[in-house]
């Protein structure tokens, strides 16, 4: 027997729903804003939207945050699938558990710890803080995310696939680019995703490591917003969260596209 | 091996035996081959020769090696110690993808993304071979396993019979020198199983090529095989034609492992050169068999008989040797064969088969029946081991 939602799960999910969901349903109601009070409505307008495309510094800020994400993600990605494919494959060795819990640890480090740790390092080394240092720190951040994702699919890969196709000609690399790399390839393109998607929006390491010049959009946001709220701001707001939610929808529909396709 | 000069083993005739011709070059040799997996010895210095056109099948329970072995001819696997040779030329050191063998694997292992047909070509790609020898080979293949219709289904939407005839489709189709099939029915169901075991002896016959099948299923390895090599914890227990681990086995290991028997523990009293007779607590008027070797009187032998070489009778026999006298314990109708288990005085418990050749019976067997059992002395094996 089946029955309705009763009132108590439909409080439960507005309520829940609600403290969720309601701060950001205001900020993108507000970026629609005719007024230039963040708290006051002046009626629908997307003057906010045409302003942030002529305002030359959010633009660039939001150019070095796409640039970062894209390759810190893309060479998380690689470095993620090889270690993942390390751990699966490897078998067991000597400080296999050590090695593996190594590669969780970043998961629940505090990110300020990270970000310190990266600094110093960089500061020791003798690197300008610049583009490069925040995208090999994003790396390191997402770095862990990525192989978490795609070693959750290569345990349920049937390793015998990778044989059939050594056993039928095929040497080892190409074996694994022309059987394994397209079967995995749904979790390889959601680890990217994911990498990409947290990398856009990270403050705190990205503080610590970014130098002059590259500063990334979420810095730029925070320090804007410490001079006080411009609808500007709202505006960007929206158009990120719609980015990150596109991602983490595209990441979903492929991790439901892996399970349905596999056996 | 085992095969008795004077006696004709087996219902089966055949003529193709390379390997009792002392010229014959084997196609593929293992010599003295060892496997080591930690402490465990999964292959004991394992020594076999496979020829050319031979279906050889690996029969043996789970663990007892045979899958190692079957891999490290695949090259999955690198032998510790002994030496692996096809046609001739050492196997070390030589990778999967360049030795010159396929694999049809125990799960199929077709590459879900790839279509059927794709699936088939895979090896010949690796070959670069040109595309309308791959496009003529592949169809030949479809045609081959009966699955024209389907060359651009995927592998998720073919039943699992299909799946199986795409993966022997597959490992055939590079013309390897030789096929392996690790489990290759297991997944089939009984029916089917049974159909196609008829249809892998066809397939080989027709090619010409040489197959070695890995399997735990006697009936499998009977029914496909040339030779049966039976192994038991890494080491070679007997090789032979099926009649002869069937009705000749060498130790008591393979009788029990091939088939029911039943197996008295006796001592040797007399051996004229011609029959052996013995005695033994569970047989109180003696028993006797045909048996070529010599066996040192006083030693202790086993006598196994197999249960549809056992006679039932309702009324007694006349007295002598070879006849055992119990009471009808259990009686399992399987249709086609009847099993009586028949309890002996002393407790122990004997099987008894008969085929049901006729369906009216004058005098059916009751359970609690009073029932003697006969054997002809050809009908039972003498076994030291």
């Amino acid at each position: 027997m089946r029955r309705g939602p009763s009132a108590f799960n439909i409080a439960a999910i507005v309520l829940g729903m609600g403290f969720l969901y309601l701060p950001i349903a205001l900020l993108v109601i507000y970026s629609f804003n005719e007024s230039r009070l963040v708290t006051v409505w002046g009626g629908f307008s997307t003057r906010w939207y045409v302003s942030l495309f002529q305002n030359e510094q959010l633009l660039a800020a939001a150019w070095v945050t796409l640039r970062v994400a894209f390759v810190s993600a893309t060479l998380a990605t690689i470095l993620g699938t090889l270690a993942a494919l390390g751990l699966v494959r490897a078998g067991r060795f000597r400080g296999r558990t050590l090695f593996s819990s190594m590669t969780y640890a970043p998961l629940v480090m505090p990110e300020v710890i990270l970000g310190l740790s990266l600094l110093l390092l960089f500061v020791a080394v003798g690197v300008a803080r610049g583009f490069w240092t925040v995208m090999i720190a994003h790396t390191t951040l997402t770095l862990c995310y990525a192989t978490v994702v795609v070693q959750a699919r290569l345990v349920s890969f049937d390793e015998a696939l990778e044989e059939a196709a050594r056993d039928l000609g095929a040497p080892p690399w190409k074996a694994f680019a022309l059987v394994t790399l397209p079967n995995i390839a749904p979790a390889v393109a959601a680890a990217w995703m994911l990498a990409f998607t947290l990398s856009l929006d990270d403050l705190v390491i990205a503080s610590f490591t970014s130098g002059p010049g590259a500063t990334t959009l979420p810095i730029r946001i925070y320090s804007a917003v410490r001079l006080g709220v411009s609808p500007e701001i709202n505006a960007i707001s929206t158009l990120l969260i719609g980015l990150v939610a596109t991602g983490v929808i595209a990441v979903y529909l492929l991790s439901m596209r892996r399970r349905t396709a596999a056996p | 091996m085992n095969a008795k000069p004077r006696l004709n083993i087996g219902a089966v005739r055949s003529s193709f035996a390379p390997w009792a011709d002392p010229s014959a070059k084997p196609l593929v040799r293992f010599d003295q081959v060892t496997k080591r997996f930690g402490g465990e010895t999964a292959v004991d210095a394992v020594s076999l020769d496979i020829y050319e056109g031979e279906f050889f099948a690996l029969l043996g329970p789970s663990g007892c090696g045979k899958s190692t072995l079957m891999r490290m001819l695949a090259g999955f696997e690198t032998p510790d110690l002994g030496r692996i040779t096809l046609g001739g030329e050492d196997l070390a050191g030589r990778p999967p993808h360049l030795r010159p063998v396929n694999m049809m694997f125990q799960s199929y292992a077709l590459f879900p993304h790839l279509t059927v047909a794709q699936n088939i070509a895979f090896g010949l790609r690796q070959q670069k071979k040109p595309k309308d020898e791959i496009a003529a080979r592949v169809d030949e293949m479809l045609a081959l396993v009966r699955l024209e219709g389907l060359a651009h289904r995927k592998p998720d939407q073919l039943s699992g019979g299909q799946k199986q005839r795409v993966a022997l489709a597959r490992a055939i189709a590079p013309k390897p020198r030789m096929l392996l099939l690790d489990e290759p029915l297991g997944a089939l169901d009984r029916k089917l199983r049974e159909e196609t075991q008829f249809e892998l002896m066809a397939l080989q016959q027709r090619l010409g090529m040489t197959f070695l099948i890995v399997t735990h299923d006697q009936e499998e390895a009977m029914i496909t095989a040339d030779r049966i090599a039976v192994m038991r914890a890494g080491q070679l227990a007997q090789i032979g034609r099926p009649a002869e681990v069937y009705e000749a086995p060498n130790s008591r290991y393979v009788a029990d492992f091939i088939g029911d028997v039943n197996l008295f523990e006796a001592r040797v009293t007399e051996d004229d050169g011609d029959i052996i007779r013995l005695v033994s607590p569970e047989a109180p008027e003696g028993l006797e068999a045909i048996e070529d070797d010599e066996i040192a009187i006083g030693s202790t032998a086993w006598l196994a008989v197999r249960p549809e070489k056992m006679r039932v009778h309702l009324d007694p026999p006349p007295p002598g040797p070879n006849r055992l006298e119990g009471t009808v314990a259990d009686i399992g109708y399987l249709g086609d064969w009847t099993t009586y288990l028949v309890e002996l005085p002393g407790g122990r418990t004997i099987r008894a088969a008969r085929a049901n050749a006729s369906r009216v019976v004058d005098r059916p067997v009751d359970w609690d029946d009073k029932v003697w059992l006969t054997f002809a002395p050809d009908s039972a094996v003498v076994l030291t081991r």
